[in-house]
């Protein structure tokens, strides 16, 4: 054993195992973990924030570069953001609405084109495969798969109409696809949190107390 | 039979905690081994995809995760930037969760010092950016506009790095290591089906899955899932490190998992499903 | 006023990223990039105000002396104290000697992590207590899930090289389909509501006061 002499270490240790406290039950010290944690993320989001984003995109070149560029335009977005505090004040409120609106009109149409160019033409395209590859039986039976696996998802999820008849039975199989991605996802979710515990231990084994043996 | 079912029935959760908790330490510390790490092709497409890399290329290299995926995410970050500088390939570092930055900054300084390579000249960390896909896109109208200084607030305009770098035209690969939102989905919509540029992706477990489809229909050229796909790309690398190490524990906790799905369902068998309605 | 300007900057702003996306003239790429630098700092705002927000429904809970009001003056606490280590330092931020990161990796980092790390526990007690196997489609679910959770793991390779190529056939061809057909779904009504959003159709977006558009 080889205890770690650094007392940030042992801070982030008695922490760790503070959390961890939770899983025997909810007690002071998990709670003071839990509070100390959300404010300290938020002065750390407001810091990052400010310093890397507000500060260089638009208060740097507003006091050192006023008319050089254009740069006089960033008094717009500088209204918007001191727009935005009036919702601490129940009279001028309103007034937040106006920078809220114009975040919804620039984000919507970012995901539209994304998602239309990346997630509807992309995927399409990529499903457009050949049913009959001669000489490789396999991969014809994929192809085959993949395609209608795909039609079944997406008429299991059209409701315009009842599932009933052949409708009903392509719903059907769509269900059972559906269950393999979702069991897929199980498996892959148990593996992702099982591996952030194990992070975690590594931490306490190796970097505290410096047990580890590989 | 049926006093154990019954006990089964009413066991306190915390033992299930501590059986967790027990058989992720002792591989750990008794150092036994189970099984080799074996690469998948997922991870060979990512190694490969870097390999094809000619020699003074400039890779952007998005850290967009926080210590809360660190042991999932940093593992390949470390294999990937490694893999990078080993080929003498110009690395741009950007994060879009603020956290990333200091695990950004780490990944680059020590593998910079590694490799003998200079900041601003070999690599540079842009920082943290606020506003998840709309920097991406907004990268794409111009970078130098986007990130008017790196992440220590040196304009860019001094980096030599940086000279000629107006958006992802000069790019010639994206590494997205990923936890979630903004990430990988975002660089493939915003990114890769605009601008054309290759991409591979290192990304947690739990959303692996639903790049698939990025991958089967070529958005993607490398896929790297949890843990598990760190482990094979350090193979790959020729630095088995902490992914590797991580695996035997993963291997118990799955199969625990396993048998605890079964052993509920045994224990909670021939009890009636609760009416409806 | 109240409603018909915030309608129409909504309007006039979604529209002009659209036709932007699609126009390479040299003036609407400027005005696009100029427009994307504005959003990342009013974007930015947003979570200075989200922040303001935070701290002042506290700081109002602690001088009430409501539930728990000994925690939520760590809360402010430590958020005071780390906002003033993170301004004091200005771009010093980042430096490895600085005080901002080592709150950073003494604070922020294990606490980040630990927290993410207890989803462990409590996913292996919920296949113990909720994974019920009570139908086909369940029981398809779950050999799914064993197939994954073996065959991702060396242990699976050890049995039989047939589990791993069991689990990647699974993941690249059938979840792989129903995986598309989500997507797809998803990225069509992805492309709806952004439409209804810009023209100002989705009433629950207006924000603040008396609600609605």
């Amino acid at each position: 054993m080889h205890l770690s002499s650094d007392i940030g270490v042992w801070i982030g240790a008695f922490l760790t195992l503070g959390i961890f406290s939770f899983l025997y039950k909810d007690n002071p010290v998990y709670k003071f973990c839990e509070h100390l944690f959300v404010g300290i993320s938020a002065g750390y989001y407001v810091v990052l924030t400010m310093i890397s984003s507000v500060y260089p995109n638009m208060i740097q070149p507003l006091l050192t570069n006023f008319t050089h560029d254009r740069n006089y335009f960033l008094l717009i977005p500088l209204a918007l953001g001191i727009m935005l505090f009036s919702r601490f004040f129940p009279r001028g409120d309103w007034l937040s609405r106006w920078p809220i609106a114009f975040i919804l009109g620039v984000y919507p149409a970012l995901r539209i084109t994304g998602f239309a160019q990346g997630d509807l033409v992309e995927q399409v395209h990529g499903t457009m495969l050949p049913l009959w590859v001669p000489g490789d039986a396999g991969t014809t039976m994929n192809n085959w798969l993949l395609v209608g696996g795909l039609l079944a998802t997406l008429i299991f999820f059209f409701f315009s109409k009842e599932h009933k008849g052949a409708l009903g039975g392509s719903a059907r199989v769509g269900i059972y696809f559906l269950m393999i991605s979702f069991g897929a996802s199980y498996g892959y979710t148990v593996m992702a949190r099982v591996s952030l515990l194990i992070g975690r231990v590594m931490f306490l084994l190796d970097d505290w107390l410096g047990l580890l043996r590989f | 039979m049926r006093d154990f079912l019954t006990w089964l029935r009413a066991m306190d959760r915390r033992w299930i905690f501590l059986a967790v908790g027990l058989l992720v330490i002792a591989p750990l510390v008794f150092g036994f081994h189970i099984a080799p790490v074996v690469p998948s092709h997922r991870a060979k497409g990512f190694y490969d995809a870097i390999e094809r890399l000619p020699e003074g290329s400039t890779v952007l290299v998005a850290g967009d995760y926080d210590p809360g995926t660190r042991a999932e995410n940093y593992p390949m970050h470390l294999a990937a930037v490694r893999h990078l500088m080993r080929r003498n390939i110009k690395v741009i570092g950007v994060e879009l969760y603020p956290a990333g930055v200091p695990i950004a900054d780490d990944v680059l300084r020590d593998l910079g010092a590694e490799f003998g390579k200079k900041l601003g000249v070999d690599y540079v960390n842009l920082g943290y950016k606020v506003g998840n896909e709309l920097v991406m896109s907004s990268m794409g109208t111009s970078i130098p506009k986007t990130f008017p200084v790196d992440s220590r607030g040196v304009p860019i305009a001094q980096l030599p790095l940086m000279k000629g770098i107006e958006n992802f035209q000069q790019i010639d690969m994206i590494v997205s290591i990923s936890a979630g939102y903004p990430g990988t989905k975002e660089w493939v919509q915003q990114v890769v089906s605009r601008f054309h540029v290759p991409m591979v992706a290192g990304v947690t477990a739990v959303s692996a899955p639903e790049y698939y489809p990025y991958l089967q229909a070529g958005q993607l050229q490398g896929l790297l899932g949890g843990m598990a796909g760190a482990a094979e790309y350090e193979v790959l690398v020729g630095k088995p490190a902490l992914a590797t190490r991580g695996m035997d524990a993963q291997s118990l906790a799955h199969v625990f998992i396993a048998f605890m799905i079964i052993l509920g369902n045994v224990a909670f068998l021939g009890q009636r499903k609760p009416a409806k309605g | 006023m109240k409603r018909t300007v915030p309608f129409f900057i909504t309007l006039l702003s979604g529209l002009f990223c659209l036709i932007a996306f699609f126009v390479p003239h040299p003036w609407i790429h400027e005005s696009y990039g100029a427009v994307q630098t504005w959003a990342i700092v009013v974007v930015g705002c947003t979570y200075v105000l989200g922040v303001a927000n935070l701290l002042r429904v506290n700081v109002q809970q602690a001088q009430r002396r409501e539930g728990d009001w000994i925690y939520k003056i760590v809360l402010i606490v430590g958020l005071l104290t780390t906002m003033a280590v993170g301004f004091s330092e200005g771009n010093h931020y980042s430096d490895v000697t600085s005080h901002f990161n080592w709150i950073y990796r003494t604070f922020y980092s294990p606490m980040t992590s630990t927290m993410f790390a207890l989803l462990a526990f409590f996913i292996a007690s919920a296949a113990f207590r909720a994974f019920r196997i009570r139908s086909p489609e369940a029981l398809l679910l779950a050999i799914a899930a064993f197939i994954l959770m073996l065959g991702r793991v060396p242990l699976g390779n050890a049995i039989s090289h047939y589990i791993p190529d069991a689990a990647d056939w699974l993941m690249e061809i059938p979840q792989n389909a129903a995986k598309r057909g989500i997507l797809i779904g998803a990225a069509l009504g992805v492309m709806a509501t952004g439409i209804r959003v810009i023209l100002g159709l989705e009433k629950a977006y207006g924000g603040g006061g008396e609600g609605g558009a």
